[in-house]
């Protein structure tokens, strides 16, 4: 760590792994709702348990990539951050304001939540995923704005690399997007055309950009490749990314009103989006069988080969699945869908800021080689423990989909079993991804383990890796 | 890479690219809004009651358990199409239905999923019904493919 400022990021991942910890607890509430559908009703009902599930995944994402700019982004500008006061001031912020929030989903019945925060003022409640009060909303917005600033600020003082544009790049686009999220009309089905600005324009958009350019920094880092080569990689990648995925929207326009052009826009451009995800693959181990030195680290390049891999099968794989027309007319909204987004968030973004959490913690923790040995391999331990079951989770909730759009959405109306009672006949995959998610979750304890381990590795353990010329 | 393929080169396609669908999804977006979308959702239909049931519909986060038009959780049936399922495609019967089932909420049936009681007012419940009968009408592609959702 060449510069004092960047340790604000600590924070910022440590409360990050708090709220993943909650954020799996919760899931395990509803994987067990899905069997037992009465457990903890009605003091937990099934909506709340997943608001708690899904707002908490995309809040410690959040301080995820927020903890890995203000971490790379004075590093890769050889300077101070602008203003760690104020990076301090926006952590207890949003910390409590998220905090607050969830609180108030679980404490407050969610009607009184919306009266009490004045949703009628400015109606944004209600829609998956963007269930924050208004006033949370807001809160979120103006976060971010003091975030760019403070990291705008960094960035043109000093020097301008290609990881660090295309991270802020990443990065503002998100914000803008953010703003879809106070678009609420009354027509349904603008309403819905616009919440995938936000939903799909972020994770096969924009936060594509960030994974790479965080992916980008940790290559760098590790495996001592001339910047060069992982630049033109990157943009590369970018390039893929954007150019399949922002008309690959229409993935989502297929049921929900718009004209049927969409039928075969859809299909043909997100049919490409598993390409950068591909390459991510291939640009990950190239760097890596090409890199110049054996960081000692051992466990942060695990994990950046780990996402990699899994980014593409659950977004690139799990995604191609059902993203065509006449494929997603039975799955659309079925366990296929709810198996690859497991998957997908999993291995594209949990990863990357686990990633990123291997390889800066230790440093700013006075460790600058990585942690001893021991907890390296409880570190790997967990990794393995949580993709595996992620891995489980994913295969259990594509064979419930499987069965469940044989059982309820292929046969012809009156031979086609009801949604509930297909349930009642899936509920062994339930189960099994239950035990599965238990699994996760013991991998997540093993994981938070490996952070209580002293020691650290010494440079001794670098040895000089396999030189190449075109480097 | 081969070495003829320089970093520019990659920097170009990224911006040209972007740029280049940014503008086509603008535009696409555009005739799908202002020339198709108002023949398919049936705009004029929208009353004041649709747009009451809409905020009903989302200040009880219905979408926390139920699909509407196959987005939302799959822990409930789908209800873009529960008018037809449930009402055979007639207000005065759908309504009613709503008004049973809301009322009888939850089963307490033991170990079956729960659906909480919302303790809305009739006339709450008549505009979730009104909103529910016009979303069933949006020329949706066909979906889904049977009455089941
Ligand atoms: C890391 C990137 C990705 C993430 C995090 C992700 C996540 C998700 C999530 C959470 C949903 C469900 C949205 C909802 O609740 O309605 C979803 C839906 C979907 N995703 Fe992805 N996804 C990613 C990439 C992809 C890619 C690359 C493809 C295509 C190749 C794809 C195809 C789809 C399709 C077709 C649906 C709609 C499913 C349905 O009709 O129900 N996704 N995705
Ligand atoms: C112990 C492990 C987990 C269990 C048992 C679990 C269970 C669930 C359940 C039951 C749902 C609701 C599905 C529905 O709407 O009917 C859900 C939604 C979701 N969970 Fe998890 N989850 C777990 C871990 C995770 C992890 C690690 C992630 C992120 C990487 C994640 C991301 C999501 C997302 C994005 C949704 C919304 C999916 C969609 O709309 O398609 N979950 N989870
Ligand atoms: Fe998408």
């Amino acid at each position: 760590m060449r510069y004092e400022s960047q340790r604000v990021a600590m924070p910022y991942f440590i409360f990050a792994l708090i709220l993943f910890a909650g954020q799996i607890v919760f899931g395990l509430v509803l994987g067990l709702q899905y069997v037992v559908g009465d457990f903890l009703f009605p003091e937990i009902p099934f909506n709340v348990a997943r608001m708690v599930h899904t707002n908490l995944l995309i809040v410690w994402l959040l301080f995820g990539f927020m903890g890995a700019t203000y971490y790379l982004v004075p590093e890769e500008a050889q300077t101070e951050l602008y203003s760690p006061l104020l990076a301090w001031i926006l952590f207890w912020v949003f910390a409590v304001a998220g905090t607050l929030t969830i609180l108030g989903y679980l404490f407050v019945d969610y009607a009184t939540l919306a009266d009490v925060t004045m949703n009628k003022l400015l109606p944004t409640m209600g829609r998956e995923f963007l269930e924050q009060p208004t006033i949370t909303k807001i809160g979120i917005a103006i976060v971010a704005v003091g975030f760019l600033f403070n990291i705008l600020m960094t960035a043109l003082k000093g020097r301008k690399t290609v990881v660090n544009i295309v991270l802020i790049t990443g990065l503002v686009g998100l914000a803008a997007l953010w703003l879809f999220s106070f678009y609420n009309p009354s027509n349904l089905t603008l309403d819905k055309y616009f919440w995938w600005f936000v939903v799909h324009l972020w994770v096969e958009g924009v936060w594509e950009l960030i994974m790479g350019a965080i992916l980008a920094y940790v290559l760098i880092k590790i495996t001592g490749v001339d910047r060069e080569v992982i630049e033109k990689w990157l943009y590369v990648i970018i390039a893929m990314a954007l150019i399949s995925g922002i008309i690959g929207t229409g993935h989502h326009f297929f049921w929900i009103g718009p004209p049927e052009y969409w039928l075969w826009l859809g299909s043909v451009f997100s049919a490409i989006e598993p390409l950068p995800f591909f390459m991510m693959v291939l640009f990950a181990f190239n760097m890596i069988n090409r890199r110049r030195r054996n960081h000692p680290n051992k466990a942060a390049m695990l994990w950046a080969m780990g996402t990699a891999v899994m980014a593409f099968l659950g977004a690139g794989v799990w995604g191609f699945l059902h993203t065509l027309a006449p494929v997603n007319y039975y799955t659309h909204g079925s366990q296929i869908t709810a198996a690859h987004g497991h998957m997908a968030f999993y291995g594209a973004y949990v990863m990357i800021v686990l990633t990123i959490i291997s390889y800066a913690m230790p440093i700013m923790r006075g460790r600058p080689y990585g942690n001893s040995n021991t907890a390296q391999v409880l570190e790997m331990w967990g990794f393995w423990l949580m993709t595996i079951s992620m891995v489980f989770i994913t295969l259990f909730l594509t064979g419930a989909g499987i069965l469940q759009v044989w059982l309820q959405r292929i046969p012809e109306s009156g031979q086609a079993l009801s949604f509930m009672a297909t349930q009642d006949h899936i509920s062994l995959f339930y189960w099994m991804r239950f035990v599965a998610g238990c699994f996760f979750l013991s991998g997540l304890a093993v994981y938070f383990g490996s952070f209580f381990i002293k020691g650290q590795a010494s440079p001794s353990e670098e040895v000089r890796g396999p030189a190449t010329e075109d480097a | 890479m081969a070495e003829r393929f320089t970093k520019s080169m990659a920097r170009n396609i990224y911006l040209g690219g972007s740029a280049f669908f940014v503008l086509l999804f603008l535009a696409l977006t555009f005739d799908t809004q202002s020339r198709a979308m108002p023949e398919r959702d049936n705009r004029d239909q929208i009353t004041e009651q649709v747009v009451r049931g809409k905020h009903v519909w989302e200040e009880n986060n219905c979408i926390g358990c139920h699909t509407l038009m196959g987005e939302g959780a799959y822990f409930a049936p789908e209800l873009a199409n529960v008018f037809d399922r449930r009402g055979a495609g007639d207000s005065a019967v759908f309504k009613s239905f709503m008004n049973a089932w809301m009322n009888a909420m939850p089963t307490n049936v033991p170990g079956r999923r729960q659906m909480p009681q919302f303790n809305l007012t009739d006339q709450e419940i008549e505009d979730l019904a009104e909103f529910l009968e016009w979303t069933s009408k949006i020329d949706d592609n066909n979906w889904p493919p049977n009455i089941e959702g």
